[in-house]
């Protein structure tokens, strides 16, 4: 596998419904730095970030978290993001997920300039494109398993009894079906990041990004969480993940490592597990 | 996302925190509960005071020793005594010089420790009189009789008692013609009066007639009276019978600068209108105390708004990650301090309302309906105010940062 990834038989779960996503989102320029032809969108790639710069604080107090990250990823492609601590990987997922702004550089998502967007589209972009899947899980305490998973979906305006039935599906597929009722406090950290995936994935977002999602797990949980990453990458879903873990970047069929902001080796590997 | 479920993801909110619902809910509780019932404590004791007031009748005029107020009267010299005493009561029954006076009581004020059969109670207002001075007064004797005009010429020790001094010493014995003793002297009852309904401060069942005579004969000594209570014939000669009563003891007393007299004589009315003067500095204070209830009350509200939603502001990072709208996150915590707001008001009017039905230090609360319109209306803007600005201010954030937020 070298190369962009342009398959064929692309699983259109991302494509035209979601894509389409009201007209909010129909109306937002596409960029045409990529665009070749009448099918650039098509062709154009999930995630596309050219000379990301991201500065915190001022003067003295100054820090330089991103030092222009030119990155593209291709649908279906499972990136691992390595570093140290203070290398910026973080920063780099949270502006991937539309949780931050960069400081100067453009992203493209599926084509889109992001910093064109307003806070509605951006909200809509953050339900409907982007599963994010953070180290501290991030469930909302005292509300069951299902009420977690169904909440991108209240979001994003399905109706309740669809809802119930897509969370509960999405639930099945990370092994936690009868988990459902149990709130956030009762499930292990494992199980809590496994519904924190279900979250992700119920909407059937074409990018998922997982920040770190096995730092707070025992080996038994890591793997189960792995497993469900890797079904759903050959599922066709594009999956950026960043890690500390050699054994966890090694199911990634690319390799990217940080150090200090900048993008120091981006390799492909051997496909992934 | 559609209100109907904004307002069910609010109601989740609440129900999914019970501990900081309820204590949000208590905040307001009590807010405007200390609101509502202070000014009703208030309102009660100066209602308590015109009451009195009004139930001494129009007919009867009062009459206290002492001069005026700022009326310098430092030449009413120590050669002549002009306390009031018994001695002036033939005087003003004369119904040459007062024609328009119905009947001359002396008040002579004792505290007494009444003991019967070793029960003791201590009477609140044991009066030494003449029996004029139960229709004066509006009291009736309810079993027995009172003491006669005979019993005060002959300083008998009889006495006619109210109903709770009854209670309190016989229990379910019949008093009459039963012997107490009152700081070591014998009296004999002869009566107990009819139930009075109570005002307030003092219970006007806790009383206890008898002759005057015995009364400075026992208790008191041959002293000054404490007052007079002067009943005119009917109540439009009340101001008639005023003015008899002061140049009878003008006369009497040997007054000669009529500007600084040694006695008042003041009829209810104007008893009224100098309490009105007393209900008004009342309602004065009780504003003060209100605003203060009511600005430590917000502030109490305000804290516990400001707490809630700035524990969540993570919880609001979460929710805009998975896609909510700003105005989808404004609305539901809008809502939660609608119904938290809403639900501690009117809790706190009920528990106002419950509270009210109690004495409290000795007064019946009487509630102010504008009290709970303030109250409620300040506690439940302020609720939602701090409910949900916060919340907004969280919602502007960038995701990261409301999810990076301790």
């Amino acid at each position: 596998m070298s190369g962009p990834v342009l398959d064929p038989d692309w699983p259109p779960m991302a494509s035209a419904p979601l894509l389409g996503a009201g007209a909010t989102l129909s109306t937002v320029p596409v960029a045409t730095a990529t665009a070749g032809g009448p099918a650039a969108a098509e062709y154009s790639p999930v995630l596309d970030v050219r000379k990301l710069v991201k500065t915190y604080g001022t003067g003295e107090a100054e820090v330089h978290a991103l030092r222009g990250v030119s990155l593209t990823v291709q649908r279906g492609e499972y990136v691992a993001i390595m570093g140290a601590s203070g290398s910026g990987k973080s920063t780099l997922m949270n502006i991937l997920g539309c949780l931050d702004v960069p400081t100067s550089g453009r992203y493209l998502l599926d084509g889109v300039d992001v910093s064109r967007l307003t806070d509605r589209q951006l909200a809509l972009v953050r339900n409907r494109r982007i599963g994010f899947v953070f180290q501290a899980f991030n469930l909302i305490p005292r509300t069951s398993a299902l009420a977690n998973v169904e909440l991108p979906l209240a979001y994003a305006g399905v109706r309740a009894g669809e809802r119930r039935r897509r969370a509960r599906a999405a639930l099945a597929m990370v092994g936690l079906a009868e988990r459902a009722g149990h709130e956030p406090s009762q499930l292990s950290g494992g199980q809590q990041q496994r519904v924190a995936v279900a979250r992700a994935l119920v909407t059937a977002p074409a990018l998922v990004l997982a920040d770190e999602p096995t730092g707070n797990l025992d080996t038994e949980s890591t793997r189960d969480v792995l497993a469900v990453l890797d079904r759903l990458n050959q599922a066709g879903r594009t999956i950026v993940l960043i890690t500390h873990e050699q054994d966890v970047a090694d199911h990634a069929g690319r390799l990217i490592r940080l150090v200090d902001g900048h993008i120091v080796t981006d390799v492909r590997q051997g496909a992934a597990a | 996302m559609n209100p109907f479920e904004t307002i069910r993801f609010a109601l989740r909110g609440v129900t999914a925190n019970k501990l900081r619902s309820s204590l949000t809910v208590l905040g307001m509780l009590i807010g405007v509960a200390a609101v509502i019932l202070l000014v009703a404590v208030g309102n009660g004791s100066a209602k308590t005071v015109q009451a009195r007031i009004a139930q001494l009748g129009t007919t009867t005029l009062t009459v206290t020793s002492g001069g005026r107020f700022g009326g310098g009267n430092n030449n009413t010299t120590s050669t002549q005594n002009t306390s009031l005493s018994l001695a002036l009561v033939p005087a003003l029954q004369d119904k040459q010089s007062a024609p328009h006076v119905a009947s001359v009581s002396p008040v002579i004020d004792a505290s007494a420790t009444a003991t019967y059969a070793g029960t003791s109670h201590t009477i609140n207002s044991f009066v030494g009189t003449y029996p004029s001075y139960l229709g004066a007064s509006n009291y009736s004797v309810a079993s027995g009789s009172t003491f006669t005009t005979q019993d005060v010429a002959q300083g008998r020790k009889v006495v006619v008692i109210g109903e709770t001094v009854a209670s309190d010493l016989f229990g379910t014995v019949d008093p009459i013609d039963k012997q107490i003793t009152v700081n070591g002297a014998l009296f004999t009852v002869v009566g107990v009066l009819d139930a009075k309904d109570s005002t307030g401060l003092n219970d006007p069942n806790d009383v206890a007639l008898a002759p005057a005579s015995a009364v400075q004969q026992t208790l008191t000594g041959y002293g000054s009276l404490s007052q007079l209570l002067v009943e005119a014939t009917s109540a439009d000669t009340v101001s008639q019978a005023q003015s008899e009563v002061t140049s009878v003891l003008n006369e009497k007393l040997k007054v000669t600068n009529t500007a600084s007299e040694p006695f008042q004589v003041r009829s209810a009315s104007q008893l009224l209108s100098t309490s009105e003067d007393t209900a008004h500095t009342f309602t004065v204070l009780l504003g003060a105390v209100a605003g203060i209830s009511l600005l430590v009350g917000g502030i109490g509200i305000t804290n516990i708004m400001l707490v809630t939603v700035t524990e969540r502001t993570r919880e609001i990072g979460i929710r805009k990650a998975l896609g909510a709208p700003k105005r989808t996150v404004l609305t539901q915590f809008l809502i939660e301090a609608t119904v938290l707001s809403v639900i501690g008001g009117l809790l706190g009017v009920l528990a106002a309302v419950i509270g009210t039905q109690f004495t409290i230090v000795g007064v019946q609360p009487v509630i102010v309906p504008s009290s709970i319109v303030l109250a409620l209306g300040v506690s439940v803007a302020i609720g939602l105010f701090f409910g949900s600005y916060p919340a907004s201010r969280a919602a502007s954030l960038r995701p990261i940062e409301a999810l990076r937020y301790e």
